[in-house]
């Protein structure tokens, strides 16, 4: 379940479950990090990429969800939500986040203050 | 469960692609093993003239390499002929003593080439050119010997003519009938042919029968003899006299044929387990022996291999496009005509340039052209859609570039252009990049290509170029279809219409329920056809069907415009484009307040506050206090307007004042797009009524509607659709028309592209022309109407409407 991040990371609660809407998504700030996008599925799995398409950096939290993907508003490229990657013909990748969900919260791996 | 065994006989183009469709649908149904008699895996065989002559190898026209039969688990067995069906034992033996049980088969066993009975075709030197093997040996051949006679004139024998000529050989063409490719050319366009291809340096002797092959009495060709006594030496003949449905293996385990394989509509033989698809197979009495209907006929057997049960074949038009580079023939539908058609025809000898265009009840049925085929495509879109060409009749033998239709459909001479020319401007795609990747990835689709490449991907003014190339690439191989047939997308097999049909019929009323009533392939569909049912679901069910926020794209869940950088633009709604100084000033406060970037006049005569950051637009709207100008979604947008008569010194009625009015009658109407509207206050026509959805000019004695214009990509004039006397007849005949667009309209189909499906016609018959219909069309959108609130309103009043607006922070 761990980053592949040298750096110790840390769960950090930020949302209930029920605070993103099914086949949505919101948008995580975190100190000096780039914003996250926090996706549910209608399975409701829950993903967390960084929130910039590897295309033009477009928002994709401002994408439609469907199934374990998400089409960025800008042109329309499919990312998979499960690693990131650009869906084919495109080719590209963005970040993903480590995610859990425990008794409805959801957590966020990420890099732990000194 | 235990999965059924599916054999295929045939590794061929229409057995292959029918698993590729299957695989779509289900990829756990099958076991599935395919046999094929060819040492190859499936390549594409209209694409051999072009090995033969040298300008493409056979790793090129590859189109499933082994590693896609290993990735899909399919067991394939090259060089292996099935020699036997046990139909009682649903087992298939071949040559090389395998047998496999099958619990469905599918017959994908191709056409044989046609022998001529004569004496001495069993002699060394004598080819047919149907698969890799006959192209390899007349390649060998074309290196050691001289000269060479091909036996008929159709398009085989002149690909095959060009291919060796091309290759150094004397190629002289032998063909029974009085002209070339009969079956594909009048008889005026075939002399064109015969003519360039004469100058290419081949030999003609026509209306001549082959009547014996002659040996050297080595067992090799030395020369044909004719019926009339005449002989002709030659090292090589090539037979081309045409193919039969290879039905040899169905016809000795008793399955009925009749010239082909006979298949019902759902492509199954008259043994119910056993299928058939391709040209070993007789629908309807038509045996087709190129690749388009083979690829209908592929989608439709796949659907009921996977159990699905909806796929209906009822059978194709085709075109047909001769491969040999420098000469363009292109035909298609019914080009010979017959007693009850009319034709078009334009003959420009000396230029090298026939057309015929073949008509019956106002309507294309058939197009021969030879020497400019630029059209080509338009004519069989023309063809297909079966629309009525009354309008375009004038102008329909000069192409579509003649009907205004400037520099956006198809029309450019494609053929012509540098590989450098720009295609899609909006993803900077070049013609070379499209032309690559339809050869290099097999590619038969506009979809495809799109996927591929990104052109006409984004604004789609260049789909009719894409079309054009794919023409120009792989001739009748092109599958372009027009939306109207085409499936929504890749997540289910309906069109639009039948879409809207099942929707309205079954009562579905919302986006699961739709999905699982019409077996939805994927779990949530997609960005392409979940906006689309949300719109249909909401236009058909007003009221009833709740509007699902998640399947609408960003623009219109935002509400408000997203920019390439992903801030959002804010267009507040100003009445028929008039202001007042209080709501200057609070626009003017908002923009200092949020350090707005640029405020910026539209078109639409409104301010545009761009660069706002998408948290602040609910403060934003809450500042303001206007309503939405809706600038960002497929609903009503704008109502332009002039000064009119209040001002006015030309005006002849309160223009202004109308376009308010309509603006307050038809605000908040979502429709299948954009909708835009103008009103002018005398024919000078200051608000552009001409380019608008719907467009009203005043006159001193009433109000003119138009209706279909366009600003956007294409330019389109609005045509007249009535002309009305009062201010309430204008909001009634405007809402009606807008209506009927609601109700029938597929999703993302503007006003302009909808007219021109159903015809001008159409929407007089049931608007202008039908009192009662029009008064229910205009109640039902004021009735769907009725439910819509200001959706800047609704956020600013409503905490739990804005979350989509808020942040989170860790």
């Amino acid at each position: 379940m761990n980053t592949s991040s040298l750096q110790q990371s840390v769960w950090v609660s930020i949302c209930g479950i029920d605070d993103i809407p099914r086949l949505g998504s919101r948008v995580v700030h975190h100190q000096g990090h780039a914003p996250i996008a926090v996706f549910r599925a209608s399975d409701d799995h829950v993903f967390a990429l960084v929130d910039r398409c590897p295309h033009q950096g477009g928002p994709l939290s401002a994408g439609l969800v469907h199934g374990h993907a998400v089409t960025c508003p800008l042109h329309s490229w499919t990312v998979c939500l499960e690693d990131g990657q650009a869906q084919a013909p495109d080719v590209g990748c963005v970040r993903k986040v480590d995610v859990k969900v425990e008794a409805g919260r959801v957590f966020l791996g990420l890099p732990g203050g000194s | 469960m235990k999965k059924m065994k599916l054999v295929v006989v045939g590794n061929g183009m229409a057995g292959i692609r029918t698993i590729e469709e299957l695989l779509k649908l289900d990829t756990s149904l099958y076991d599935i093993t395919v046999f094929g008699s060819e040492p190859h895996p499936n390549y594409n065989r209209i694409l051999l003239s072009p090995v033969l002559t040298g300008e493409q190898t056979l790793e090129d026209i590859i189109l499933n390499d082994r590693s896609w039969y290993e990735e899909h688990g399919i067991t394939l067995h090259m060089n292996s002929t099935v020699t036997r069906i046990n139909r009682a034992r649903k087992e298939v033996m071949t040559d090389d003593g395998k047998t496999a049980r099958y619990d469905r088969l599918l017959l994908a066993t191709g056409s044989k080439p046609f022998m001529l009975p004569v004496p001495g075709t069993d002699l060394d030197g004598v080819v047919t050119f149907r698969d890799i093997g006959d192209v390899n040996r007349m390649i060998e051949a074309a290196g050691r010997l001289k000269r060479a006679v091909v036996i008929g004139g159709g398009l085989l024998g002149l690909e095959a003519a060009n291919g060796l000529a091309m290759r150094g050989m004397q190629v002289s063409v032998v063909h029974l009938g009085a002209s070339l490719l009969d079956r594909q050319l009048d008889g005026a366009a075939a002399a064109l042919l015969q003519g360039s291809l004469h100058e290419r340096g081949l030999e003609f002797l026509m209306e001549r029968q082959t009547e014996a092959i002659l040996g050297n009495g080595q067992g090799a060709v030395r020369g044909i003899r004719f019926r009339d006594g005449g002989e002709l030496e030659t090292d090589l003949v090539v037979m081309a006299v045409g193919i039969r449905p290879n039905t040899d293996l169905a016809d000795a385990a008793g399955i009925h044929t009749d010239r082909g394989v006979v298949v019902n509509d759902t492509l199954q033989t008259y043994d119910p387990s056993i299928y058939a698809v391709g040209e070993c197979v007789s629908h309807r009495g038509m045996a087709y022996g190129l690749v388009a209907p083979l690829f209908e006929q592929a989608k439709v057997a796949a659907n009921h291999l996977a159990l699905h049960g909806i796929g209906r074949y009822g059978g194709s038009t085709t075109s047909t496009k001769l491969k040999v580079t420098g000469i363009d023939v292109f035909s298609a539908g019914e080009f010979m005509g017959g007693a009850d058609t009319e034709a078009i025809t334009l003959a420009d000898p000396v230029g090298g340039v026939y057309k015929k265009l073949v008509i019956r009840d106002d309507r294309l049925i058939g197009a021969c052209l030879y020497g400019d085929t630029v059209d080509g495509a338009w004519y069989f879109r023309l063809i297909r859609e079966a629309k009525s060409i009354g309008e375009l009749r004038e102008n329909l033998m000069f192409g579509e570039s003649s009907i205004g239709d400037t520099g956006h459909s198809g029309e450019n001479s494609i053929a012509g252009m540098p590989d450098t020319t720009e295609i899609c401007g909006c993803n900077g795609v070049c013609k070379g990049t499209i032309v690559k990747a339809i050869r290099e990835k097999g590619l038969f689709t506009v979809d495809e290509v799109k996927k591929h490449t990104k052109a006409a991907s984004s604004c789609g003014s260049c789909t009719g170029l894409v079309e054009q190339i794919l023409i120009n690439c792989i001739g009748g191989a092109a599958d372009i279809k027009p939306k109207s047939e085409k499936a929504i997308c890749a997540c289910a097999d309906y069109t639009h219409g039948e879409l809207r049909k099942a929707i309205r019929e079954q009562h579905l009323t919302s986006i699961p329920e739709t999905m699982r009533f019409l077996e939805w392939r994927s779990p949530d569909g997609c960005a392409t056809c979940r906006p689309a049912l949300n719109y249909y679901l909401m236009s058909t069910w007003p009221g009833e069907a709740r509007d699902d926020t998640q399947s609408r794209l960003i623009n219109e869940r935002a509400h408000a415009n997203i920019q390439k950088d992903g801030t959002y633009s804010v267009v507040p709604r100003m009445w028929g484009g008039v202001t007042s100084p209080s709501e200057l000033r609070r626009i003017a406060d908002v923009a200092d307040k949020y350090h707005v970037p640029m405020v910026k006049v539209t078109g639409g005569q409104r301010i545009d506050l761009l660069g706002i950051r998408k948290e602040d637009l609910p403060a934003v709207w809450k500042d303001l206090d206007m309503p939405s100008g809706h600038a960002y979604g497929k609903s009503l947008r704008t109502v332009k307007t002039c000064v009119g008569k209040e001002f006015c010194r030309f005006g002849t009625q309160d223009s202004t004042g109308m376009g308010i009015a309509l603006e307050k009658d038809l605000v908040g109407m979502w429709s299948p797009h954009k909708v835009k509207l103008a009103v002018s206050g005398c024919p000078r026509n200051c608000a552009e009524s001409g380019i608008k959805d719907i467009g009203i000019i005043a006159v001193d004695s009433g109000w003119e509607l138009y209706v279909g214009g366009n600003g956007g990509i294409k330019t389109e004039v609005a045509q007249f659709f009535v002309k009305v006397q009062t201010h309430d007849d204008v909001l009634e005949y405007a809402g009606a028309f807008l209506q009927l667009y609601r109700e029938e309209a597929f999703y993302l189909e503007r006003t302009c592209h909808y007219l021109s499906r159903v015809g001008l016609e159409h929407a007089k018959a049931r608007v202008v022309d039908d009192a009662a219909n029009r008064a229910e069309l205009y109640a039902r959108l004021r009735f769907a109407i009725s439910f819509e609130k200001d959706p800047w309103a609704e956020r600013v009043e409503q905490a739990s409407a804005r979350r989509e607006f808020e942040n989170l922070t860790a």
